[in-house]
């Protein structure tokens, strides 16, 4: 246990990011920004995109970040980042920053900020090389602007652009794999991670760091207010995202897989879907086909992961 | 000093090698290829230190030298048409996070229909991002600009993008003999970055982009950007004066070309003012009354000046070259501001869009009068 003790010492004093910001009840986003942030071996500076992390803690005059913060705008997180380090790596060499000191570039930026709008500038940033590690908090819609789907919508989701109806069963596409659009980039580090399995993420932020070159943790993390749930059960939901295979905890390092965590039993996808509101339409008899298309896609991706972590 | 054979993208280049920029990101669009080109070689033979970042696309270029800006690095890019079009989102956020980039735009018209020729739309289109925008006349002021741009742009009264315009094609593909200031000379000139609390400075973190509501902030704040950029007036005189003891070469916000008497003035920005004089040239040998007012800064636009010069005229006519269709055409609306009130008469013309020339027989007509509104339109596009 001693990253839980090194948590707890990162929190003390001057955590990286404060209490006070509005971030809804419930909200898994500071959870994967302080676990990030405190797992990190070194000072950092963060890039944020824009999307609820960045309107809940920043409201000028006021600000609930202890480390040097910056925000751009929505889609070029990643290329904000590239700029930094290019910096950082042009004072080094004429040795205008301390000796020694390595600063970790931590992007962090929603799935919107990810796996539409940005995808462009993390493509070129993740080609190009940079060391830096981009987090996405992976809520599963646009949050901001009021539950939008986005590429990570998962199939039949509800949301305000694709509300279910007489001629709709909510998301009619299949979420994106960006998880895997990063590791085709060839970078050393890869990783899914959740909010909910703290040490896990944890470790994964310690590998990512320690890598020269790009690194990417696609991190799950609940909404309340989007997916419908109790503020309260955070943790359970997401833990049942992991359980039903729904969002495997595994690692790609310099191409090798790995799977993280193996549930003892296999929950049924209902159990994902159960227990918030935004799924509540497909449970409904008329959707059954539907639900079991998502069970047979989740047990199709979990065997093609175990594939090549088994290959590899 | 000797000059050599230089085109204006090459000049430009040798402007932001010596002013020694940390991190340069780049992509490609006619007609600003050759800046990057030739900069690009800089750093492959080691003339240049810079963190050459070749991005994905244009906004990234500009999101990734704010980034660098703010960082703590000195930091240039160059850019065209369509491209400054993408990036155009993340040019005001420059200018608001008050990231000082010396920039060089290759003016092109956008798209549509695509043409990679010269007019002054692309630059217009950012018009009121709250960047400084510096019209060349010819490759070497270009390069001189260029030289300037950072000191201008990192002055901690202003402490905002610089752009310095050129005329696609005209001024930067084709070669003049430009003089070229030493590397050390340069180098003592610009001196060293300074920005107020570099990011990578993280044991004293601030925060910055942060959202502002309508209550409080927002309004001041984009009050406070616009101060700076007028203050960007007075230090361009400022740092012009130390670049003349230099070099010899004298720029200040307006050039009165023989405005003596002039009853007569044309205002234009950027390549067309050399066919403007060699008109007024001979116009004045025949005895006419004719005189150019060129505009150097047209972001911050120096208006007490541009009214000082005018004082005299009796009839100005404004070259636009950019539209704004279904409005009035951008200098010709500021002009119109500028002067209002003054006895004289105003005229507006729009000319050589998508590269369409502008001769001096064309200028002497205009000079002349009764021409229409869109100068150069022809009345068939389709060759008999
Ligand atoms: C170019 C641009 N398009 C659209 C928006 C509006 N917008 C702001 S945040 C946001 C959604 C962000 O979604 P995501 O990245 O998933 O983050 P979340 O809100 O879920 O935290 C949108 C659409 C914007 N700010 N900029
Ligand atoms: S709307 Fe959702 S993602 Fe945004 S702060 Fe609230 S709970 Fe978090
Ligand atoms: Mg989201």
């Amino acid at each position: 246990m001693a990253r839980l003790k090194n948590l707890i010492e990162n929190e003390h004093g001057v955590p990286p990011l404060r209490g006070g910001h509005s971030l809804c009840q419930g909200c898994g986003i500071p959870i994967v920004v302080r676990t990030v942030l405190s797992s990190l071996p070194g000072p950092a500076v963060i890039v944020n995109a824009t999307g609820c992390l960045e309107v809940a803690t920043t409201r000028y005059p006021t600000t609930a970040w202890n480390v040097p913060w910056l925000h751009v705008a929505f889609e070029n997180t990643a290329a904000v980042a590239s700029g930094i380090e290019s910096a950082q790596r042009a004072l080094r060499r004429r040795h205008a920053l301390p000796e020694g000191q390595e600063i970790s570039i931590v992007a962090f930026a929603g799935d919107g900020g990810t796996y539409d709008i940005g995808l462009q500038a993390l493509s070129g940033a993740l080609e190009r090389g940079h060391k830096f590690l981009f987090v996405c908090y992976d809520n599963e819609a646009y949050m901001n602007t009021g539950v939008q789907r986005s590429g990570a919508t998962p199939f039949g989701t509800r949301t305000t652009t694709s509300p279910p109806g007489a001629e709709s069963f909510g998301k009619a596409q299949r979420r994106k794999d960006m998880t895997a659009i990063a590791v085709s980039h060839h970078i050393p580090y890869v990783a899914q991670g959740v909010a909910s399995h703290w040490d896990d993420l944890s470790r994964k932020v310690e590998r990512a760091a320690a890598v020269q070159g790009p690194s990417f943790l696609n991190v799950l993390t609940d909404c309340p207010v989007g997916w419908g749930h109790e503020p309260r059960t955070t943790r359970t939901v997401l833990d049942t995202a992991v359980d039903t295979h729904f969002w495997p905890l595994y690692e790609v390092a310099d191409g090798a897989y790995t799977l993280n965590y193996e549930p003892e039993h296999q929950l049924p996808i209902e159990k994902w879907l159960e227990h918030q509101s935004r799924f509540a339409h497909l449970l409904k008899p008329e959707n059954r086909g539907h639900v079991e298309e998502i069970q047979a896609q989740v047990d199709a991706d979990w065997n093609d992961l175990q594939a090549r972590c088994a290959s590899t | 000093m000797t000059a050599e054979l230089l085109t204006g993208g090459e000049a430009i280049a040798h402007g932001m090698r010596q002013g020694q920029p940390d991190v340069v990101p780049v992509y490609p669009i006619t007609p600003q290829t050759p800046i990057i080109q030739v900069f690009s070689k800089f750093v492959s033979d080691g003339r240049s230190h810079a963190e050459l970042v070749d991005v994905e696309s244009e906004h990234s270029a500009m999101s990734a030298a704010i980034g660098a800006a703010l960082a703590g690095a000195r930091t240039m890019t160059a850019t065209s048409s369509q491209g400054l079009a993408l990036m155009a989102e993340v040019v005001y956020i420059a200018a608001s996070m008050r990231a000082p980039i010396a920039m060089a735009i290759g003016n092109r018209a956008l798209s549509g229909p695509i043409n990679i020729h010269c007019d002054h739309s692309d630059s217009m289109l950012i018009r009121d991002s709250g960047i400084v925008q510096l019209f060349a006349e010819n490759a070497q002021e270009a390069y001189d600009l260029m030289v300037m741009a950072p000191r201008i742009a990192e002055h901690p009264d202003v402490l905002l993008p610089v752009a310095v315009c050129l005329d696609g094609f005209t001024i930067t593909h084709a070669a003049e003999p430009v003089e070229l200031l030493p590397d050390d000379v340069v180098a003592t000139f610009v001196g060293e970055y300074h920005v107020p609390h570099p990011m990578l400075e993280v044991s004293s973190p601030t925060t910055r982009g942060p959202f502002a509501m309508p209550d409080y902030y927002y309004y001041e704040l984009r009050h406070a950007q616009g101060v700076a950029l007028r203050n960007a007036l007075d230090v361009f005189i400022d740092v012009a004066a130390e670049f003349e003891a230099l070099s010899g070469r004298r720029y200040e916000p307006v050039q009165s070309y023989r405005l003596d008497g002039a009853e007569r003035v044309l205002i234009a920005l950027g390549s067309t003012a050399g066919t403007i004089k060699d008109a007024v040239d001979e116009l004045r040998d025949e005895g006419e009354a004719v005189g150019l007012l060129r505009i150097t800064p047209f972001r911050p636009l120096p208006m007490d000046e541009i009214r000082a010069a005018l004082a005299g005229a009796q009839r100005v006519i404004v070259l636009d070259r950019a539209d704004s269709p279904g409005g009035v055409a951008p200098l010709g609306a500021e002009i119109a501001a500028t002067l209002y009130g003054s006895e004289c008469e105003l005229e507006r013309h729009v000319y050589g869009l998508g590269g369409r020339d502008l001769g001096v027989a064309d200028v002497r007509a205009i000079f002349a009068g009764g021409t229409p509104d869109h100068f150069g339109v022809r009345e068939h596009s389709w060759p008999a």
